[in-house]
């Protein structure tokens, strides 16, 4: 038993990758949905244990085959990717359990056992994008991620999600390639793979223009797959096309685990100094963010579709990770951490409300949604929840994020952003009381039915919504684990 | 830098000139191009130009296979490591196309057309189909009223 712990590390990602082909013989709809939310579970209680055991500061280091660094390749965990990772094996199991969903009208029947093998291929990619300590390694789990969400967000109901996975299939694979061209250069002036390796000796040559062109497409290949404004073109599309059970799995994981990503590459590897003080980055970084909080914004507030909306208030709210990250300091980048968790409940929740939507009148039209409110009280109270918490009112978990990022605004003396901050906020009021007054104080037309949505949608859509009050209330797990995380990678390195 | 030292450079680099070339030209054509197959394939020419430039880089000049001969000791090797990264990412390239051509055959089947703007024509008149009908069902519910 004590040999399994040791080898938790490479469990983590080897355990839904070998129960992606057995979803192939067990073929039965009943038994596979069970054991793929068995298998999400299995990976849960493992990046669980596998926080606990990085909580008090230690990096857990894990070589394969038993070949140090430089030579093997190694699986390496500190707090902060042990935090991803929990946060992405819980939204995957919590998700899992609702289902196929809306997708099954487009998988052929006796088939949804495809559906699931694809699920579970991304979280395989998704978690071994965070766990691994090799970079080479980062750009296959990557492409193992992006290739199996291209297949998923294809299942949805129109046929547009056909055009809106391969939009994203060509913007996905010009970013992931961008990424290796960045690896490549990297390579080239180190010789190694290894992350801790690469970290120590890009030291000593970045300041040849080989590392700043490396930097540079490595930058804009990670913001493309995390949908940085501008490179946020494919994300409405694939969002609100997808099945939304798939839109709510994508939504809480796939993009933040780009932004761990993105703070692995710049502080970790390429290291502060040279990312914010010699070449400026947060002098586009900055601007970007503040954009992408305004523009994703409003844009939401004129949408008409209840999941293009919630994939428009997505592009403000990885704005507002970015804002945290372009600070440059480790309050900024805890906040940045936290928002990672709190967004991925709170959007997880609304996109599971926008399944249970579905599932009710058939479409996602935000004028179908008339009376919801009392037609099916539950859901419309998750609703309410989650939407409160994309707000930030106080007692959520949105709160809480813009708490940390208004103080580490305020902390660097900007007065201007931590203003900002706010104005944005008042525009997440506009969209979604849109949503709220829709639901609760529009009549519909024809008799009121009340039927809620099945306890199979509806159990997980409250379990995140329920998180997402309940992680705002008592907020000292994931503020502590993201303050902790922030000033490991600042004091210690990567 | 001198024209002359840019001749020079380009003609002692021109693994890395092909490999800008060929970049550039993939990616020009996978954004401006609106068939979806020719999409792909400047994708695959973009993809190419980084196995390129991996391969290149490994290659020393006068460097052998890094095989290991007894008795002769000072022979320097080419770098394998980034032959076998490109063989990875071959794979990587071969699976993300099967899956964009395997995406552009459904579209075509959804559709009729593989072109993205008769696609994007499509689409605009579907949305006006659907809010004249839109209108015409408040329409009925007002004079209903």
């Amino acid at each position: 038993m004590s040999h399994l712990y040791e080898h938790l590390p490479a469990l983590q990602v080897l355990v839904p990758l070998m129960a992606a082909p057995l979803c192939f013989l067990l073929r039965k709809e009943a038994l596979v949905g069970a054991f793929t939310v068995a298998v999400s579970f299995v990976c849960l209680g493992i990046s669980a244990s596998l926080l606990g055991q990085v909580l008090d500061g230690h990096v857990i280091v894990y070589e394969f085959g038993g070949w140090p660094r430089p030579f093997g390749i190694e699986y390496r965990i500190d707090l902060l990717n042990a935090f991803v990772l929990l946060t992405v094996s819980a939204l995957a199991a919590v998700v899992f359990v609702a289902g196929p969903g809306q997708a099954r009208r487009a998988i052929p029947p006796g088939r949804e056992y495809l559906f699931y093998s694809a699920a579970l291929l991304c979280l395989t990619g998704l978690l071994g994008v965070t766990i691994t300590g090799d970079v080479f390694n980062v750009f296959v789990f990557m492409e193992i991620s992006s290739l199996s969400s291209y297949i998923l967000i294809s299942l949805g109901r129109e046929r547009r999600a056909l055009m809106a996975a391969y939009s994203y299939l060509i913007m996905g694979t010009i970013g992931a390639t961008f990424l290796l061209i960045g690896i490549g250069l990297m390579y080239q002036m180190t010789g190694t793979l290894n992350m801790v390796d690469m970290a120590e000796r890009l030291q000593h040559v970045n300041h040849t223009r080989t590392v700043l062109v490396a930097l540079a497409f490595v930058v804009v290949g990670i913001s493309t797959k995390l949908a940085v404004f501008p490179l946020h073109q494919w994300l409405p599309n694939a969002y609100s096309f997808a099945p939304p059970i798939v839109s709510a799995f994508l939504a809480s994981t796939a993009t933040k685990v780009a932004y761990y990503l993105l703070i692995r590459f710049c502080l970790g590897l390429f290291g502060l100094v040279f990312v914010f003080e010699t070449v400026g980055i947060d002098t586009l970084l900055m601007p970007l963010s503040v954009l992408a909080m305004f523009v994703g914004s409003i844009a939401a507030i004129y949408q008409t579709d209840f999941k293009r909306l919630l994939a428009y208030s997505s592009i403000a709210q990885i704005g507002y990770m970015t804002l945290g990250l372009s600070l440059a300091t480790e309050a900024g980048v805890a906040a940045g951490i936290v928002h990672l968790f709190n967004h991925a409940l709170m959007k997880g929740a609304l996109f599971l409300v926008a399944a249970c939507v579905t599932w009710r009148v058939g479409g996602t039209k935000i004028g179908a949604m008339k009376g919801l409110g009392q037609r099916m009280p539950w859901t419309m109270a998750a609703l309410v929840a989650s939407g409160l918490a994309i707000i930030g009112v106080p007692g959520t978990v949105g709160f809480v994020s813009k708490w940390a990022l208004v103080s580490a605004a305020l902390e660097k003396d900007a007065l201007g952003l931590a203003f900002l901050i706010m104005a944005s906020s008042v525009l997440a009021v506009v969209y979604v009381w849109r949503l709220v007054e829709v639901a609760y104080f529009a009549t519909p037309e024809g008799e009121i039915e009340k039927k809620d949505a099945p306890l199979r949608l509806l159990i997980p859509t409250w379990i995140l919504a329920g998180a997402s009050i309940w992680f705002g209330l008592f907020s000292s797990f994931p503020m502590r684990v993201s303050e902790l995380a922030a000033a490991q990678i600042f004091r210690v390195g990567l | 830098m001198t024209i002359e030292r840019l001749v020079d450079h380009l003609a002692t680099h021109w693994n890395y000139l092909a490999v800008i070339v060929l970049m550039m030209s993939g990616l020009y054509i996978a954004i401006s191009r609106g068939n979806l197959v020719k999409k792909i394939m400047g994708m695959n020419v973009f993809q190419a130009s980084v196995i390129l430039m991996y391969v290149s880089m490994g290659k020393i000049h006068g460097g052998t296979a890094p095989i290991l001969v007894e008795g002769v000791p000072d022979v320097v090797y080419t770098n394998p490591v980034p032959h076998v990264l490109m063989l990875t990412a071959i794979v990587v390239g071969v699976a993300s196309t099967a899956l964009g051509l395997a995406l552009v055959v459904r579209t075509k089947e959804a559709y009729g057309t593989v072109e993205e703007d008769e696609i994007v024509a499509l689409d605009r008149a579907d949305d006006e189909r659907e809010m004249a009908t839109e209108r015409a069902e408040r329409r009925a519910a007002g004079a209903g009223a």
